[in-house]
């Protein structure tokens, strides 16, 4: 039987299995060694690999991603992690002028086979700076593979895949999914990056949505299919770069339509990103504009009032019901 | 306009900006005075307990709401207060304090009223103090990130003719942080009126101070920017009030900023969310129990005649009535307006604010202002 597993748990095992397996792979940040991380994901790591290859780095965020190039370019395999979102900022000029370029300026004969764990978005009731969704900063810088898993076992197998690739992985863990529990298969082979996953297969529309959103995606076709009688699909993006063109794409023109769903500010999102691709690519399938449900144009909101800025399933209904239904179907 | 070759005390010698071989301690662990000046001002003395009465009940009423989950978090200073307090009490009312999430203890030294102190930690609004008015910044949780605010403002302070100082609180694994190290270098080569005050309570949540350093103290890190400094017993208010107020009208007069470390300890969790068994031994909590801040100037001040039961009990019935108000408006429910949301990312809405405004008034059932 394929055992339950949370996602932390699942990440937690991915962690362990990549050091049993290759012990270039070593595993630092802050409160990662013998607290076990914030969210428990490196619980056990320093006690069962050591306080070389799993310990705590001075509490410096720029340091921890710039020594990891370096050990990066020594042949290690650092996963590094950054407590919360917000505090991954910090690091932005290591990740955007170095950990994305290093390759690049080198005509390939660096690698930087690196992963940066960030804890991701909202939803948690946590005070300011504790609930960004910063993905649009890291995939709109092009060297950097971006990956949000919204499953215990994509957590696991997309972490495997991205220890295992030798280009830097910006890997971020929707922090409200952390205590979700599903089945984790550890011995299936790696998932490779960049490849989006059908979750519900639906005929009326397409709903696009990657990390914490998919639950909610998934939640609003359950309830579609209830009371509005549209049969919704549920596409997760699983990888924001390299982007999954052929699935979104295959989705879309058979559904003709699509709603993006995700918890950053709208403007200038990922999810324009989508739409503009979608739209070049299914025109002449669609019978309405793709759609975006995402966070407000603001700062993140106090927890209190966190709750309007979230997608939710209403929002999403509501999009979906502006779709451009024919007359006889269900409209708003 | 020039700032660097303004007049002035001299720059620091190189031994100024070494801390002494021993922290500085006025009171012993008995409460003794063992300074070799004559203490504080009697009033000022007494002033500075009653404040620490009141902090630390405000502390366990805080902690308190945070179990029962009236808090979003909440970061205790328990333990902190003869830093936190006694720091504050150094500052004049012009002066600014820059403080972290840490230090809402020194937010209510400070005069600021203990629910909207609270504001940020309840989750109705990132900051619930005029910050003007108090003259202190929000609370700042990205760490180290307050203290060039607190170098900027002290800088422009001067260059405008004004005659503050300001004062950055920072935690002993904030100073890991590159913006502390960037603060500490211009305040430094720009002699801003500035100190920055290291509360070293020996944790950065479960990381110990050993592994964040290898230098013999954090005072140290001054004489690598030409900074004066001091190692202050951080759980001797007297001692901590005395240097900063030293620091204080050092850098008013022109003497440039000072790092100060005050040695002390997190007798609480980290914040509500952490478990400490995980990463300390509650033998080494029990020998920081026996410093306690508030029982060594309580016993200093009976020796000296400055304190009675009856003081005692009014201090105490203060602090109570203080908790208990508290407890009464934390009980209402929290004004929010989600529109609000919209009022202040910028001067003007921009016209998609004003759209999203709408969509949510609708959704609310309500109209957009
Ligand atoms: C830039 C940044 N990185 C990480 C964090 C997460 N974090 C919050 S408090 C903390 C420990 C800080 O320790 P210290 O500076 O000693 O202050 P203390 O909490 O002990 O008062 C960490 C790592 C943060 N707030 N900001
Ligand atoms: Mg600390």
């Amino acid at each position: 039987m394929t055992p339950q597993l949370a996602m932390a748990q699942a990440l937690n095992a991915a962690l362990s299995d990549a050091m049993r397996e290759d012990d270039r792979v070593l595993v630092y940040g802050e409160d990662v060694g013998p607290l076990g991380g914030v969210f428990r994901v490196t619980d056990g790591l320093a006690a069962a690999f050591g306080p070389q290859r799993c310990f705590d780095a001075p509490l410096a965020e720029a340091g921890i991603a710039g020594t990891a190039v370096g050990m990066a370019m020594y042949g290690l395999r650092p996963v590094i992690e950054m407590q919360f979102d917000a505090f991954a900022y910090p690091a932005f000029e290591q990740v955007v002028s170095h950990i994305a370029k290093l390759r690049n300026r080198t005509r390939g004969e660096l690698t930087l086979p690196l992963v940066i764990r960030i804890p991701y978005g909202g939803g948690i009731g946590a005070v300011e700076h504790h609930s960004d969704a910063s993905e649009a900063y890291y995939v709109h810088t092009p060297g950097l593979h971006v990956v949000a898993p919204a499953t215990a076992q994509d957590a696991y197998s997309l972490l495997r895949a991205a220890i295992a690739s030798d280009d830097p992985v910006v890997f971020l863990e929707p922090k409200r999914l952390y205590r979700h529990k599903g089945e984790v298969a550890r011995e299936r082979p790696a998932e490779p990056l960049g490849r989006a996953a059908v979750r519900r297969p639906g005929t009326s529309a397409t709903l696009i949505a990657y990390g914490p959103a998919v639950p909610v995606a998934l939640a609003a076709a359950e309830a579609a299919a209830d009371t509005e009688g549209w049969d919704l699909e549920v596409v997760d993006l699983r990888t924001l770069v390299p982007f999954d063109d052929e699935t979104v794409t295959a989705s879309v023109r058979r559904t003709g339509r699509a709603v993006v769903v995700h918890e950053a500010a709208g403007f200038a999102g990922f999810g324009a990103e989508i739409a503009a691709r979608v739209s070049q690519r299914c025109f002449h399938h669609l019978e309405a504009p793709v759609l975006r449900v995402t966070g407000l144009d603001l700062p993140y909101p106090p927890p209190l009032l966190e709750q309007h800025h979230l997608p939710d399933v209403p929002r999403v209904l509501e999009a979906v019901a502006a779709l451009q239904w024919p007359e006889t179907g269900s409209t708003s | 306009m020039s700032v660097t070759s303004r007049p002035g005390p001299a720059p620091p010698g190189t031994h100024e900006m070494l801390p002494g071989a021993e922290p500085v301690r006025l009171l012993d662990a008995a409460g003794r005075w063992v300074g070799t000046g004559t203490p504080p001002d009697a009033g000022l003395r007494r002033e500075l307990y009653r404040r620490m009465v009141l902090g630390r009940q405000f502390d366990r009423q805080a902690t308190a709401l945070g179990k029962q989950g009236a808090l979003a978090v909440y970061p205790s200073s328990y333990g902190q207060e003869a830093c936190q307090i006694g720091a504050t009490m150094a500052l004049r009312e012009t002066d600014w304090l820059f403080p972290t999430y840490r230090d809402s203890v020194a937010l209510v030294a400070r005069g600021i009223d203990p629910f909207e102190v609270l504001t940020l930690m309840r989750g109705s609004w990132h900051c619930g103090y005029s910050v003007r008015r108090h003259r202190t910044a929000p609370q700042c949780t990205p760490l180290a990130t307050q203290c060039p605010h607190a170098v900027g403002l002290a800088h422009a302070a001067r260059l405008a003719g004004d005659d503050l100082v300001s004062l950055s609180f920072i935690g002993d694994g904030g100073t890991s942080e590159g913006d502390f190290h960037e603060a500490c270098n211009f305040a430094a080569v720009h002699r801003v009126p500035t100190v920055f005050l290291v509360q070293n309570n020996q944790y950065a949540i479960s990381v110990p101070l050993a592994a964040q350093t290898a230098a013999p103290t954090l005072a140290h890190k001054a004489i690598g920017y030409g900074m004066r400094a001091a190692l202050v017993d951080g759980n001797d208010a007297l001692a901590v009030y005395t240097t900063v107020t030293e620091a204080v009208e050092r850098a008013r007069a022109g003497g440039g900023p000072t790092l100060i470390e005050a040695l002390t300890y997190r007798m609480n969790p980290h914040t509500s969310a952490d478990d400490p068994t995980r990463y300390r031994s509650a033998e080494e909590v029990a020998v920081w129990s026996g410093r306690d801040p508030l029982d060594r100037l309580a016993a200093h001040l009976r020796a000296e005649g400055l304190l009675d039961d009856a003081t005692a009990a009014a201090y105490t019935a203060e602090a109570e009535a203080l908790a208990a108000g508290l407890r009464d408006r934390m009980r209402q429910p929290p004004a929010l307006d989600p529109l609000e949301l919209f009022d202040h990312v910028y001067a003007a809405p921009t016209p998609q604010l004003r759209e999203q405004a709408a969509e949510l008034a609708a959704r609310l059932g309500r109209h957009a202002s």
